[in-house]
């Protein structure tokens, strides 16, 4: 009986970090489906090594907050649960913005304005408020690594995009995160006289998205296919979706 | 009302607790990674002081020696930086921090080395917002337009050679950008003339850059 209990708990556990992952890397991703922290993702996405810094910043920011909102949860009342989170969350990310500066000057220069900004992203107080002031340390965590990781690869995809179609290069920049050495790193694809100005815009950058989120829709609509008795479960729509389903 | 008024005196403890965990926390990284940006902030700066003006030519610890001035003649109000180059006693070059107020958005920051005779030695861009893949050329890391600013002497005000090509000048202009090259090249004149005029002023200026701060 006991083992039984064990097995289950177990058993529970396995199904709780697979659905916490999917949720944060693609059926719940911050940037395809909650359309959240698109100011930093639109701006810094002009290069692969841009957006590769500003996701991992993001994701580091996303995990420590989380696991520190969801440790303190039980003691924090719920009057002032808001001041409390953004606090912690404007202390991660001043540490940082300070680490960076001191370890990775040049990568804290091209963002620049960014990392403080960081603060804006509503993906974080997102999911302070709706994961970790309810869910265990452990979960919390978990889940901040999903959520930061599903906004990186979309930040890396997109910024690849960007900087093979308005640069024709990729990982143009390295050095500044990894250090003299990386400068080997920079592919060249196409050699342009000119940049195509529209890709490194801003334009570029909503125009990319659109596509990406479109890819997903497709995608989400083949799997949908292939499963046709999926019981059709009514949910209550959400206020910002960019899913069919 | 006295339920109330506890628990409003609970908030705000627990507020000025998390208040003063997140605030030492913020100072201990700030304590703890001084140096270190101290230390990246004047690597920085040297490695950009050695590209404009060649180590060999001087021999005094040329980024703790500076005079600040305020001269809207270098572009903008605020005030400027200005590195003395010395060898033995003997002033050898100034390296002028000005400004271009007339670039295609915004101002344009640059770092000009100039030898007493108002021969320009070097040239860097500190910092710009001009367009990407237009006018940001003016970059090292992008085009070496820039490097070509080199022993290249301003004799006067009239000196009609310090201009772009379209504007009967030496200096080429970039396809689809003539603006922000005209302004750098007419803010390295203007920093060239400024050290001319006022070599004197600036090598006798105290000292502002003793410690290695901002």
């Amino acid at each position: 009986m006991h083992q039984m209990n064990v097995l289950r708990l177990i058993n529970n556990m396995n199904e709780n970090i697979k659905d916490i992952s999917l949720q944060g890397l693609w059926k719940n991703n911050s940037v395809l489906v909650q359309l959240l922290g698109l100011c930093p993702l639109l701006a810094v996405s002009t290069s692969l090594i841009n957006a590769l810094g500003l996701g991992l910043a993001t994701m580091l920011v996303l995990i420590g907050s989380n696991i520190s909102i969801s440790f303190v949860r039980n003691w924090v009342p719920k009057d002032i649960r808001i001041p409390v989170f953004v606090m912690i969350i404007a202390g991660f990310v001043t540490i940082i913005q300070l680490l960076m500066n001191a370890y990775t000057f040049g990568l804290y220069q091209s963002l620049g304005i960014f990392i403080p900004l960081i603060v804006t992203n509503c993906v974080i107080i997102a999911r302070a408020e709706a994961f970790a002031s309810k869910n265990p340390v452990h979960l919390s965590a978990l889940d901040g690594l999903m959520m930061g990781l599903g906004f990186t690869l979309v930040l890396l995809v997109l910024g690849a995009m960007r900087e093979i179609i308005g640069q024709g290069t990729l990982f143009d920049g390295a050095h500044l995160l990894f250090g003299e050495w990386a400068r080997v790193l920079k592919l060249e694809i196409f050699k342009f006289d000119n940049q195509f100005l529209l890709a490194i815009l801003p334009p570029g950058a909503f125009i990319g998205m659109g596509f990406l989120i479109a890819g997903k829709n497709i995608i989400d609509e083949q799997i949908k296919d292939k499963e046709p008795k999926a019981q059709n479960t009514e949910k209550a729509p959400r206020a910002r979706v960019t899913s069919l389903t | 009302m006295i339920e109330e008024k506890k628990a409003m005196i609970k908030n705000g403890v627990i507020l000025s607790l998390f208040a003063l965990i997140t605030t030492g926390l913020v100072t201990a990284t700030q304590i703890m990674t001084k140096d270190q940006i101290a230390l990246q902030e004047k690597k920085q700066l040297l490695k950009v002081l050695e590209q404009v003006l060649p180590n060999e030519k001087y021999d005094n610890a040329l980024y703790l020696d500076c005079a600040i001035v305020d001269a809207s003649f270098l572009g903008s109000k605020k005030p400027h930086k200005v590195y003395r180059a010395k060898k033995g006693e003997q002033g050898v070059a100034l390296i002028i921090e000005s400004t271009a107020p007339d670039g295609y958005s915004g101002n344009i920051e640059i770092l000009s080395a100039i030898y007493l005779d108002g021969t320009v030695a070097g040239v860097r861009v500190l910092k710009h917002k001009e367009t990407p893949g237009l006018g940001d050329k003016i970059e090292v890391e992008k085009s070496q337009w820039i490097t070509k600013i080199k022993n290249i002497q301003v004799k006067s005000e009239q000196d009609m050679r310090w201009a772009v090509k379209k504007d009967g000048g030496m200096f080429d202009q970039f396809t689809g950008a003539t603006i922000t090259p005209r302004a750098v090249i007419s803010a390295v004149k203007r920093a060239s003339l400024y050290a001319q005029n006022e070599t004197e002023m600036l090598f006798n200026a105290p000292n502002e850059c003793t410690k290695a701060d901002k």
